[in-house]
C-alpha cells in the first residue's frame, strides 16, 4: 500500500523577520556605511530582509566598542560572566523554535536538523562554557584573556558556528566582533537581540554583517588580538598570510575530504545510516562530511545496493516541512560549484547515480548523488565539493584503507565501521584526522575538541582544549 | 545464504553468526529518527484506517471467559457501531480453548481467528505437548497460530532444537499461518533478535512476532526495525516474503503510526498490508477510533463514546 505523507510544515509565524537589519555595535543596532545587501531564502529565492554592510570604519567602531567593553568584562569574576552565559543559553532554549525556523529559512537546511541538531547544540555550547568561566584555573591554560577576538564564520551552521566562537571567548573574558556569512546573517542578528535581552554589557558582543571585505577588515584590524575563522582553506590561507608577523593568535577550521571507512565485518544497516548522515546531513555542507566512502571490496556490492535503496527513501523539498531530509543548497554560487565538480566527476569516468528525485522549480537544489568507480586521482576524490555528493572508492586491506584515507591534503575527520574493537583502535591510531568517529559519524558535543590536521586548519574548538585559543599562554 | 538443511547446530550457527551485526546505538538512533516523522491530516487518516485493519485484537488472560471473548470478537467485526466506514480488524487472538467461541462470533466476516499455542507464553513443555496444543487450536478453527520459541534453547546455542520445533509446529498448522514469537525482551541483544528472526524464517514461519505481551520490554521501535530489516533481506536472498507483528506495549495512535512509518521506510510499501504486517494490541483500538473521530468531527469525544469490551 502506498503511504503518502501529507505536508507537515512548521509555521513561520513564530519568527518576526524585520524588513531591514543594522549592525550590532556597542549593544545597539546602528546603520552601516556600506551598501546594504539582501539575504534570500535559498528554497524559494524570496528576499527575506535587507542587511547593512559594514565598512572598515564600521568595523573600527565595533572593535573600539569591544576594546572598551573588554576592561569591564574581563574584570568581572568568572562566576559573574557565567551568569550571563547561562542566561543566554536559557534564552536560546526558550526561543529555540524561533531560531530554528529562522535558521532553516535563511540557510535552507531541513527544520528537523535545525530543531533537533543545531539548536540543542547551540544551547549546550553556551551551557558548557558557562560552566568553565569560574573554573579556568583548573583548565591548565592560565586565566588571562587575550582581549578583542575577531571572528569570521561560515554559512553552513550559522548559529552553531557563532556559539563555537562566542561561548569560549566570553567565558575566558574576551570580547568579540563577529562577522556572520553574507548569505546567512539573520540568526546572528537575532542572537544580538538575545544579548540585549540578557542584559549583556554593551560592546561585549558586536555583530558586523557584510561580505569578504568586511571579514578582511575584522581580521586585519590592528587592535584585534585574536582571529578565529571557520571556512574554506583558500580564505584560511589568506588570513594566515595577513596575520603573519603580528601578535594575533589564530585558529583556523578549514575544509575537509573525510574518509568514511566500512569494513566487511561492519554492522551494515547502521553503516548505511552512517554514510547517509556522513554526507547527506545538512546537504553535505559540512566541513567534516564523510565525502569519500572507502568500502572493503568484498562487501562493496552489497553495501552499495543497500545504500541506494536507503537513498531512495530520502525526502527532498521544503526545508520547513518536518518530514524533509534534504533541504536546499545555500546559494546559487555553491550550487554552481557542486555542479561543476559533479560534471568533472562524470567527465573523468566515474559513474554517477541519484535516486528518482523531483527538484522544486524555484530555489537552489541538488539531488543526493553517488559516484562509484572513483579513483584517488579523480578531482571528486580530492577536492572538497561541500554538497550532497558521495565518492565511493574500494580497498582490500586495513593498511590500504589507512593509506587511501590519509592520502589527502586535508585531515579534519574520519569514520570507521567495524564490529571488531582491535581493528577500530588500530585504525584510529593511524588515521591523520582531528576526529575519528567509531561506528558513527557527524556526532558533535561541546565537551569534545574539534579541529584538523594539515590543510584542515589549526587549533581546537570545543571541550577544555577550546579554552586555550582564548587565553594568554602561561610563560 | 541458502536455506540449510539444518543438519546440525554447527551449520545453523555458521549461517546465523555470519549475518551482519547490529550496532545498538545506531539502530536506536535510526528508530528514534523515524519516530519523529510528522503524520498529519490526510496521511493521518490513511494511517489510522490502515492501523485498524492491521490490529490483532487480543485477550490472553487467565481470567478470559466465553463472554469476554464473544464481546471482543463482536468489536473486532464492528469496531465502531456508529460508523460503518471503520474497517474491521485483521484478527482476534485468543487462547486455544476459546478458539471455537471466537470462530462462532467472527463467522465469515473476514476477521481471522488467531490462537497462541505451544505452551504460551513460556514455551516450557515437550515438543509433543506443543504440537498437540497447536493441533487442538487448528482443529477448533484457528486460521493462524502464534507459537513461542524456546528461548532457553536459543540462548544456550541449541539452534537446531528451536529450528526443529518451528518446523514441527508448522507441519501441525496445516493450512493455518504460523507466527513465530521471538520474545525479544528475553533475547536481550539486537544481534540475537536478528538471528532468531532468520532462524524462524528459515524454519518456515509465515510471520515473525516480537513478543508475548507478558515480558517487558515488548514491541519497541528498534526491535521492530531490526525485524523489518530481517524480512526485507530474507526476501532479497530467498525470494519469500515473511510478515512482521510487533505485539505488546502499542497503546496509542502515535505508537501505531510510528510502526507504520517504520514499515514504510524499512521493509517498504509491500509490507503495508494486513497480510504482511499486524499490530498485536488491545487498548490501541479505542485510541485509534477516538483519533479517527476527531479527524472527522474536529472534536474529541469522551471515553464513554467508545465501547469497552
Amino acid at each position: 500500500m502506498i503511504f503518502e505523507y501529507a505536508p507537515a510544515p512548521e509555521s513561520r509565524e513564530v519568527v518576526d523577520i524585520r524588513p531591514s537589519y543594522g549592525l550590532f555595535i556597542n549593544g545597539e543596532f546602528v546603520d552601516g556605511s556600506g551598501t546594504p545587501f539582501k539575504t534570500v531564502n535559498p528554497a524559494s529565492e524570496e528576499t527575506l530582509a535587507e542587511v547593512a554592510a559594514a565598512t572598515e570604519a564600521d568595523v573600527d567602531r565595533a572593535v573600539q566598542a569591544a576594546r572598551k567593553a573588554f576592561g569591564v568584562w574581563s574584570a568581572l569574576p568568572g562566576s559573574e560572566r557565567a551568569k550571563y552565559l547561562f542566561r543566554i543559553a536559557r534564552i536560546i532554549q526558550e526561543r529555540a523554535r524561533e531560531l530554528a525556523v529562522l535558521e532553516s529559512l535563511d540557510n535552507g537546511k531541513p527544520i528537523k536538523e535545525s530543531r533537533d541538531v543545531d539548536l540543542p547544540l547551540v544551547a549546550a555550547h553556551f551551557f558548557y562554557y558557562a560552566g568553565w568561566a569560574d573554573k579556568l584555573q583548573y583548565a591548565g591554560y592560565g586565566t588571562t584573556p587575550l582581549g578583542v577576538a575577531g571572528q569570521v564564520i561560515p554559512w553552513n551552521f550559522p548559529l552553531l558556528m557563532l556559539a563555537w566562537k562566542i561561548a569560549p571567548a566570553l567565558a575566558c573574558g574576551n570580547t568579540v566582533v563577529l562577522k556572520p556569512a553574507e548569505t546567512t546573517p539573520l540568526t546572528a542578528l537575532l542572537f544580538a537581540e538575545i544579548c540585549q535581552q540578557a542584559d549583556l554589557p554593551p560592546g561585549v558582543v558586536n555583530i558586523v554583517t557584510g561580505a569578504g571585505d568586511t571579514g578582511a577588515a575584522v581580521v586585519g584590524h590592528p587592535d584585534v588580538d585574536k582571529v578565529a575563522f571557520t571556512g574554506s582553506t583558500e580564505v584560511g590561507r589568506l588570513i594566515a598570510k595577513s596575520v603573519a608577523g603580528t601578535n594575533k593568535k589564530v585558529t583556523l577550521e578549514l575544509g575537509g575530504k573525510a574518509a568514511n571507512i566500512v569494513f566487511d565485518d561492519a554492522a551494515i544497516d547502521q553503516a548505511v545510516e552512517g554514510i547517509v548522515t556522513g554526507i547527506f546531513f545538512n546537504q553535505g555542507h559540512v566541513c567534516c562530511a564523510g565525502s569519500r566512502l572507502l568500502v572493503q571490496e568484498s562487501v562493496a556490492e552489497e553495501l552499495l545496493s543497500s545504500l541506494k535503496r536507503r537513498l531512495s527513501t530520502l525526502r527532498l523539498g521544503d526545508p520547513l516541512d518536518k518530514n524533509t531530509d534534504i533541504g536546499a543548497i545555500n546559494s546559487a554560487a555553491q550550487l554552481a560549484k557542486i555542479r561543476e565538480l559533479s560534471e568533472a566527476g562524470e567527465a573523468e569516468g566515474a559513474d554517477r547515480w541519484s535516486p528518482a528525485c523531483p527538484l522544486p522549480d524555484k530555489g537552489f537544489w541538488f539531488p543526493p548523488t553517488v559516484f562509484t568507480g572513483v579513483s584517488q586521482s579523480h578531482r571528486i576524490a580530492r577536492e572538497e565539493i561541500f554538497g550532497p555528493v558521495l565518492s565511493v572508492l574500494t580497498f582490500r586491506t586495513p593498511a590500504e584503507a589507512v593509506e587511501k584515507a590519509n592520502n589527502t591534503p586535508y585531515g579534519l575527520s574520519a569514520g570507521v565501521w567495524t564490529e571488531k574493537a582491535s581493528r577500530m583502535l588500530w585504525m584510529a591510531n593511524r588515521l591523520r584526522a582531528g576526529v575519528v568517529w567509531s561506528n558513527t559519524f557527524n556526532k558533535f558535543d561541546p565537551t569534545s575538541p574539534f579541529g584538523g590536521y594539515k590543510e584542515s586548519g589549526y587549533g581546537r574548538e570545543g571541550g577544555r582544549h577550546g579554552l586555550e585559543a582564548y587565553l594568554k599562554e602561561i610563560s | 545464504m541458502s536455506i540449510p538443511t539444518a543438519s546440525s547446530n554447527a551449520s545453523l550457527r555458521a549461517s546465523l553468526h555470519g549475518l551482519p551485526g547490529v550496532d545498538r546505538v545506531g539502530a536506536d538512533a535510526r528508530a528514534a529518527g523515524l519516530g519523529t516523522r510528522s503524520i498529519k491530516t490526510t496521511a493521518k487518516r490513511q494511517a489510522i484506517d490502515m492501523a485498524i485493519s492491521m490490529v490483532d485484537l487480543t485477550t490472553l488472560e487467565g481470567a478470559d471467559t466465553r463472554g469476554k471473548v464473544r464481546a471482543m470478537c463482536a468489536k473486532a467485526v464492528h469496531p465502531d457501531p456508529t460508523d460503518p466506514t471503520v474497517p474491521k480488524v485483521a484478527a482476534v487472538c485468543v487462547y486455544p480453548d476459546l478458539v471455537a467461541e471466537a470462530r462462532d462470533v467472527v463467522g465469515s466476516s473476514g476477521v481471522k481467528v488467531a490462537s497462541v499455542a505451544t505452551a504460551f507464553p513460556s514455551g516450557r513443555s515437550s515438543l509433543e505437548v506443543k504440537v498437540a496444543d497447536t493441533a487442538m487450536a487448528v482443529a477448533a478453527g484457528a486460521d493462524e497460530i502464534d507459537m513461542v520459541i524456546d528461548r532457553g534453547a536459543f540462548l544456550s546455542g541449541d539452534y537446531l532444537k528451536v529450528f526443529e520445533e518451528i518446523q514441527a509446529v508448522k507441519e501441525a498448522c496445516g493450512e493455518a499461518h504460523l507466527k513465530v514469537i521471538l520474545e525479544t525482551g528475553e533475547l536481550a541483544t539486537y544481534d540475537n533478535v536478528r538471528r532468531a528472526s532468520w532462524l524462524a524464517m528459515m524454519a518456515g514461519g509465515d510471520f515473525i512476532k516480537t513478543s508475548t505481551g507478558k515480558v517487558q520490554p515488548a514491541a519497541t521501535l528498534p526491535v521492530t526495525l531490526v525485524m523489518l530489516e530481517a524480512v526485507r533481506d530474507f526476501r532479497d536472498r530467498e525470494g519469500r516474503m515473511v510478515g512482521v507483528k510487533p505485539a505488546g506495549g502499542i497503546r496509542t495512535t502515535k505508537d501505531a503510526i510510528k510502526m507504520l512509518v517504520l514499515v514504510n521506510e524499512t521493509a517498504g510499501p509491500d509490507w503495508l498490508d494486513p497480510d504482511w504486517f499486524r499490530l498485536g494490541a488491545s487498548s490501541v483500538l479505542n485510541d485509534l477510533l477516538m483519533q479517527r473521530q476527531k479527524l472527522t468531527t474536529g472534536r474529541y469525544a469522551g471515553p464513554d463514546y467508545f465501547t469497552l469490551d
